[in-house]
């Protein structure tokens, strides 16, 4: 596991993360957005597209589960926060679901253990400073696909 | 234009999100039955847990819920003119159920079949009480998953002129509450609440202004942030000022909306549409600018399967039936329909 941590100091900065996240990303690939509520995923999630070629608006997918996008890959943009057991995450057939796409899946350490080992962990934290707009944003490359990308994330974030 | 052709009686099936809904509704108003899973006890039927959100439990609950349309309306398949179902938006697993169903069904009988769009059906639930409504309409589509304002010109005809940038307000209301501690789902336990707090305590941002579109992401880091401030503010106040944030929101932009259109009727939609403070200023802005304003019944603003049977009926009579090789769109917009 290797890990770049950024600060970002605004929506569009943490927007910007994503965005430089995205010429990493290829179909099969899965990340996983953690942080606590209001911490700025969805925002994330948001650079990721705009990065991959999607013109459309990324909301949330809080309440339909899943939304699918299509730029230059396909991006299945997930949230698991409603589901209150495991199974309905097994239930919903992620793997049917992501197949030949990048899978996004928000408040992914409810569903970490059920995810893939080969994953971009990405986790939001407010702060560090008082004002309420900074994010700690680490990324972290797990598995041997992602890995040997480490080093990429970690230059890519650098030329934001 | 008036569909003319007869009271069609049609069986309307909804499964786009979390509720496996079934109705049978006659000539597009009068509803003959709603049956809506969460709403009847099917767990004594099948024994065990009925997850929400699987398309297995849609696939189990499907046909029993359909058998209770058809019964409670003393219906039989023999009897219908049509069969529909909501092919989006709408999770894609979820929608497929209700669609194989209906076609099914259509296949077996050899009626027609009318694939509806989720968003026009919630747009249709309006004359489920109100027939004699007429277009245009300014609508404030408000939901866990949508925050749509439409203006719809005329039967199958409608502009989307407003939508939000990021949450959907009936989310917001839900992970405010559940931040909060008062339980899901949110928008009934903060509606319950506020009544007992000071909706000017806490400022919290209107979002957006003077922009036809809206924003609840900031108003729930705000809320969040504020929590974190000052931990000692009453909940109760909490719950006020954020309400009254969301429901400035919402109607302010109604408000400039139906200016804008000319629109001389106001009419709600959707699971938020039965929050009381959002009900109360909807009324006021009708009264203040000399509008008409309908205020569906919860029960028709909530996902349900009567307004599927609803759009349906205005649907076959604009543009016919649907081939049965439609498939599903789970990311389906609205536009021009007709």
């Amino acid at each position: 596991m290797t890990g770049t941590t950024v600060l970002t100091r605004s929506a569009d900065e943490t927007r910007d993360v994503g965005r430089a996240t995205a010429g990493l990303v290829h179909a099969g690939d899965v990340i996983v957005v953690a942080g606590e509520l209001g911490s700025g995923k969805t925002t994330f999630v948001q650079g990721l597209a705009a990065g991959v070629g999607i013109a459309e608006r990324v909301v949330s997918p809080t309440f339909t589960i899943a939304r699918e996008y299509v730029g230059s890959v396909r991006l299945v943009h997930v949230d698991v926060y409603r589901l209150e057991r495991a199974q309905e995450l097994l239930d919903l057939g992620l793997e049917d679901l992501a197949d030949d796409a990048v899978l996004v899946v928000e408040w992914g350490d409810v569903a970490a253990g059920y995810l893939p080992a080969d994953h971009l962990a990405v986790r939001l934290t407010p702060g560090p400073g008082a004002d309420t707009d900074e994010r700690t944003v680490s990324l972290t490359a797990g598995g041997p696909s992602w890995g040997a990308r480490a080093d990429a994330v970690a230059a890519a974030l650098d030329a934001r | 234009m008036t569909p003319d052709a007869g009271p069609a009686t049609i069986l309307g099936v909804e499964t786009s999100c979390d509720e496996t809904a079934a109705a049978v509704v006659v000539g597009g108003r009068s509803v003959r039955s709603s049956i809506v899973s969460s709403q009847v006890d099917l767990h004594a039927r099948f024994g065990g847990v009925v997850p929400e959100i699987a398309s297995r439990a849609h696939v189990e609950l499907i046909g029993p819920v359909v058998a209770e349309a058809l019964a409670a309306a003393s219906t039989g398949l023999h009897d219908l003119d049509a069969i529909a179902a909501c092919r989006g938006p709408g999770l894609a697993g979820a929608l497929l159920v209700g669609v194989s169903a209906a076609k099914a069904l259509a296949l077996v009988t050899g009626l027609p079949y009318v694939g509806v769009n989720h968003l026009e059906a919630h747009l249709y639930a309006a004359w489920l009480e109100e027939p004699d409504l007429e277009p245009p309409l300014a609508v404030l589509l408000v939901s866990g998953g949508h925050t749509l304002l439409v203006i719809m010109e005329a039967h199958g005809r409608y502009r989307v002129v407003g939508q939000t940038v990021d949450d959907a307000a009936g989310e917001a209301f839900d992970k405010v509450a559940r931040f909060l501690g008062l339980g899901y789902p949110g928008g009934p336990a903060i509606d319950r609440l506020a009544p007992d707090g000071d909706p000017e305590a806490i400022r919290f941002p209107r979002a957006m202004p003077g922009e036809p579109n809206f924003s609840f992401s900031g108003l729930k880091t705000a809320v969040v942030n504020h929590a974190r401030q000052h931990p000692d503010t009453p909940v109760a106040d909490v719950a006020a000022s954020f309400q009254a944030a969301v429901v400035d929101q919402l109607v302010d932009k109604l408000a400039a909306a139906a200016d804008g259109a000319g629109a001389p009727t106001l009419v709600l939609g959707g699971g938020v549409a039965a929050n009381s403070a959002l009900r109360a200023r909807v009324g006021t802005l009708g009264a203040a600018t000399g509008r008409d304003v309908f205020l569906p019944a919860p029960a028709f603003c909530t996902d349900n399967a009567a307004m599927i049977a609803a759009a349906a009926w205005w649907r076959l009579e604009a543009v016919g039936p649907t081939p049965l090789d439609d498939g599903v769109d789970p990311t389906a917009g609205l536009g021009v329909v007709a």
